[in-house]
């Protein structure tokens, strides 16, 4: 071990030692071996460490401190929305009433969840325009999962068992194609025009009779807004497709244009993004998925009703793709997320998004002079840059990402998305102040006038960091997925 | 406008209108066409000052009947276990809430190193080789299972136990639709797998047979009998698993499985009405490429520092897009952490001494209701669980239980024809023994 490593907490474990006070064993103990059959006895005790509590305390504290959240610095990681995450959430959360009820528990004793439910469910309708939402896929990969699964269904109900292939813009997530994938679906690419948004013609080439939906992220991942919407829902519409729409990027355009009245026919909506749920490392997110009519008796199952004033969970739908999870959603995080929304109502969801695309101009515009842009027009959420004028200098897209790990910032999303050649792709949310904003573009700055006169200091970034850059192709090749005690 | 989360000021906001060289926040938008121009602001609820919005959520919280006023005696996948303090303030560290995926290992290394961690806590619990870093929850980590095992035998059927958690069997049989593989259900005998019907149904276009251990009724399975028929076709063996029993229980690794997966909400985290809670997925060394969601794998910088990053992200969505063989992108994260700090609070002793008071207390339970005159429906060997046959519906039992602040078992005739008015009971080791005889108690004097 290098003596600045933190140890793994197995390595300070110390046979002995306890860090939990179990409730008492007050029933009378019969002889385990008779509780069990013969071979069902565990004989060797798992490695789980040993510790106190106090030991416990500081080695994740001092985990903590190796890592890098919204609350430590500035976190411009484009399409991720990583706003502030508001600690009224987290205590709204933690009620008894919310934290500690059982899913299964009679419906009369949950009647306050399920109204947070339903009327979640009525503002999320309102917000994206749509006739009706579901609350169960568990994040945005298994919200546009369920949303295909219900085209299929929606298709497959109409005795349309042909249309087999699902449209992707070339500059989409990677999920959606691979949800398309698991959904049963072909993938077809449709190409995007010189301005960064869906090439029309390209687009009415590859609809067909065998098109089962496009999807689409509006603005795109580019930050664009796709203004050629309404003839696409034309083209798609008129060929018999569906519409689906990613709401990765819903941060954009809350109160200014809602996918329902674009002609979106479903969208799944990330409430760990645009609704502040917090992002945890990685998760638990939430992709709540919103459908018109049409689409409405698909709907995974159960769906909160409410009737005389009674909640409750509707199961009775036999048209229903089933269930996408056990129980109903990720409902801490949708607590989250209603916390949220009636934080800031209407006024507050319209400014969110207003101050959200006046700060990405406004960094964009300062930092045009210094990178190239691709696509000069207005952008929503978030823009991208590319490094290409620094590639020429030898300093690629990830050298000036570890560049800016020096200056205490995460750095934005890069190489994505794959339509632009070193991609930089920048999204600062509405909760930073301009003091925040005016550093980090003094910053990336300084960094383009680095690889100018001193490129051997970004190529070698970070400095400042815990780890230097890690060696990723031995940990592919070799690897070391657990730990193992020496021998 | 003001609010605490938007920190732009007036003078901020025209400051910064001139230098992009507009006269307006309006013209940002003036690329979105007219005709799906939203004017106006949405009919949605006024917002509310901070006081006013925790007072009003608190009283919403307060309409429902929690597991900390009430006795619970309801498992089925989701129980109510000892949470050490300390889990919580871990997890309200928020360097970690906070943070995203750390595709950045350089600023991340706490998140990584504390998921390699995880990885390590579940390899051992299950005795598999290979854990990744969560799945959503145990219905779909079983699903992504049946999945993973029709891609790697290239056979398109799934036989699954119908002792399995009802909701789980949903789960399958969703994702399985989207692929085109057929799930048949094994029926289910004295509470367990019926293991004769299994050795009928088995076969070479068998891609995984899955049974859950315990399973849904709290039994324990044959392992080693259906691990003979399962592997004889060379199908892959799933099993689904409590991972707390495992404490007290041989692990399915043990046991042959190849595929194990469940959710760790027994370890630090709360029942949160059914989520988030968090999955978790575990293989032998073979599989290990085809594992889907993400693995942290440990290695060096050119210092020699340990480090650790997100590693094999081949197989991910993110690159392999269309190829990709699961879509999973966000996972549990956090609840992973959650886990891993109740895993080691618990440590190496207090596992075992948690799954063994879950062993105890319910044989107790299942002692007293057996002496009350109830009928206990499947006499085998069980852990946590059992069933026990009312005289009437189990609904109607469970609405009377609430008036006592208990909240009683689970309804089995809701998914089981034969099964009406069964109930599923569930006694962990935050029950106590008084508890434990009042309910007893309670039951008879509603059953009688």
């Amino acid at each position: 071990m290098h003596k600045e490593d933190q140890p793994l907490i197995f390595e300070l474990s110390t046979p002995g030692r306890v860090g939990y006070s179990l409730p008492e064993m007050d029933v009378p103990e019969a002889d385990l071996t008779d509780l069990l059959p013969e071979g069902f006895l565990r004989e060797d005790d798992p490695e789980l460490p040993e510790a106190s509590e106090l030991d416990i305390m500081r080695h994740y504290t001092a985990l903590s401190k190796r890592n890098h959240g919204v609350d430590s610095g500035f976190y411009p990681l484009g399409s991720c929305t990583m706003k502030y995450n508001p600690k009224m959430n987290e205590n709204v959360a933690r009620f008894d009433g919310f934290a500690h009820l059982h899913p299964l528990q009679d419906e009369s004793s949950v009647q306050g969840a399920l109204e947070l439910m339903y009327d979640l469910q009525e503002h999320l309708i309102e917000i994206t325009g749509m006739d009706e939402v579901t609350l169960q896929p568990a994040a945005g990969a298994h919200g546009e999962w369920t949303g295909l699964m219900m085209i299929r269904a929606y298709h497959e109900a109409n005795g349309d068992q042909s249309r087999t292939k699902v449209i992707i813009p070339d500059s989409a997530h990677g999920t959606n194609p691979a949800s398309a994938t698991v959904a049963g679906f072909e993938t077809i690419t449709v190409k995007s025009d010189k301005n960064g948004l869906v090439d029309l013609e390209d687009l009415k080439k590859v609809v067909g009779e065998d098109t089962a939906a496009l999807m689409l992220t509006n603005p795109n991942t580019l930050g664009l807004f796709e203004e050629n919407i309404l003839e696409m829902a034309e083209i798609v519409h008129g060929a018999g497709g569906k519409l689906y729409y990613d709401g990765a990027n819903l941060n954009a355009v809350m109160s200014k244009a809602r996918p329902g009245d674009m002609g979106f026919d479903v969208v799944h909506l990330n409430l760990h993004k645009t609704f502040t749920g917090p992002h945890g490392g990685g998760g638990p997110g939430s992709g709540p998925v919103g459908v018109k009519a049409d689409l409405i008796p698909f709907l995974p199952k159960p769906i909160v009703t409410k009737q005389d004033g009674v909640y409750k969970f509707d199961y009775d739908r036999p048209q229903s793709i089933g269930r996408v999870k056990p129980f109903y959603g990720n409902f801490g995080i949708n607590v989250r997320a209603y916390t949220y929304i009636r934080t800031m109502g209407p006024d507050g969801l319209k400014a969110v998004t207003e101050y959200a695309v006046l700060n990405a101009n406004y960094m964009m515009r300062k930092l045009a002079d210094y990178y190239d842009l691709p696509f000069n027009r207005h952008c929503k959420h978030e823009f991208v840059l590319s490094g290409k004028r620094q590639k020429k200098l030898g300093v690629r897209t990830l050298d000036i990402a570890k560049r800016l790990l020096d200056f205490g910032y995460h750095p934005p999303t890069i190489y994505f998305p794959l339509n632009v050649e070193e991609a930089i792709m920048i999204e600062p949310t509405e909760t930073e102040s301009k003091e925040t904003l005016d550093a980090f573009i003094d910053a990336m700055i300084q960094i383009a006038r680095e690889a100018e006169e001193n490129p051997e200091i970004v190529q070698e970034a970070p400095h400042s960091t815990v780890v230097g850059r890690l060696d990723e192709t031995t940990a592919a090749r070799k690897p070391i997925l657990r730990y193992q005690k020496a021998e | 406008m003001k609010h605490r989360y938007l920190p732009l000021t007036e003078s901020d906001k025209n400051a910064m209108l001139e230098s992009i060289g507009v006269s307006s926040i309006d013209e940002l938008f003036s690329d979105i066409p007219e005709k799906v121009r939203f004017t106006g602001e949405y009919n949605i609820k006024k917002a509310k000052p901070e006081t006013a919005l925790m007072k009003e959520l608190a009283q919403m919280a307060a309409k429902n009947a929690d597991l900390k006023r009430n006795t619970s005696f309801i498992g089925a996948g989701v129980y109510d276990h000892y949470i050490p303090v300390i889990v919580d303030h871990v997890l309200s560290r928020s360097e970690f809430y906070t943070a995203y995926t750390p595709y950045q290992p350089e600023i991340s290394q706490g998140e990584l190193q504390a998921i390699f961690e995880f990885q390590t806590m579940i390899s051992e619990l299950t005795g598999m080789e290979v854990a990744n870093s969560s799945m959503y929850d145990g219905g779909t980590a079983l699903a992504e299972a049946a999945m993973l095992s029709a891609g790697h035998t290239r056979r398109k059927k799934i036989l699954i136990s119908s002792a399995v958690h009802p909701e789980y069997k949903d789960v399958v049989k969703t994702y399985a639709k989207g692929q085109y593989i057929d799930v048949v259900e094994v029926p289910y005998k004295d509470g367990v797998t019926d293991i004769d019907a299994l050795k009928g149904m088995t076969s070479e276009d068998v891609a995984a047979v899955i049974v859950q251990y315990p399973n849904f009724f709290g039994g324990l399975e044959s392992m080693k009998e259906i691990e003979a028929i399962v592997h004889e076709n060379k199908s892959l063996f799933v099993v689904s698993s409590n991972p707390l029993a495992l404490g007290a229980l041989t692990p399915p690794g043990k046991f042959g499985a190849d595929i194990v997966t469940g959710d760790a909400q027994p370890f630090g985290i709360p029942t949160a009405f059914g989520g988030p809670h968090c999955g978790y997925f575990a293989v032998t060394g073979k599989l290990m490429r085809k594992v889907p969601g993400r693995l942290v794998g440990q290695t060096k910088d050119d210092q020699g520092r340990r480090g650790f990053v997100l590693t094999l992200q081949a197989r991910e969505q993110h690159i392999r897009r269309d190829k990709a063989t699961s879509n999973i992108c966000s996972n549990q994260a956090l609840n992973a952490l959650a886990a891993s700090v109740a895993m080691t609070a618990l440590g190496k002793k207090g596992v075992r001494e948690m799954a063994v008071s879950n062993i105890q207390k319910a044989h107790y339970a299942k002692q007293k209701f057996k002496e009350n005159g109830f009928e206990i429906a499947f006499e085998g060997h069980s852990f946590n669980e059992f069933v026990v046959k009312l005289n009437k519906p189990v609904k109607e039992v469970n609405q009377k239980l609430l008036k006592k602040d208990i909240i009683g078992g689970y309804d089995l005739g809701r998914d089981f024809s034969g099964l009406e008015n069964h109930m599923l009971i569930a006694v962990t080791e935050l029950r106590t023994k008084e508890e434990i005889d009042t309910f007893v108690k309670e039951m008879g004097d509603i059953n009688a």
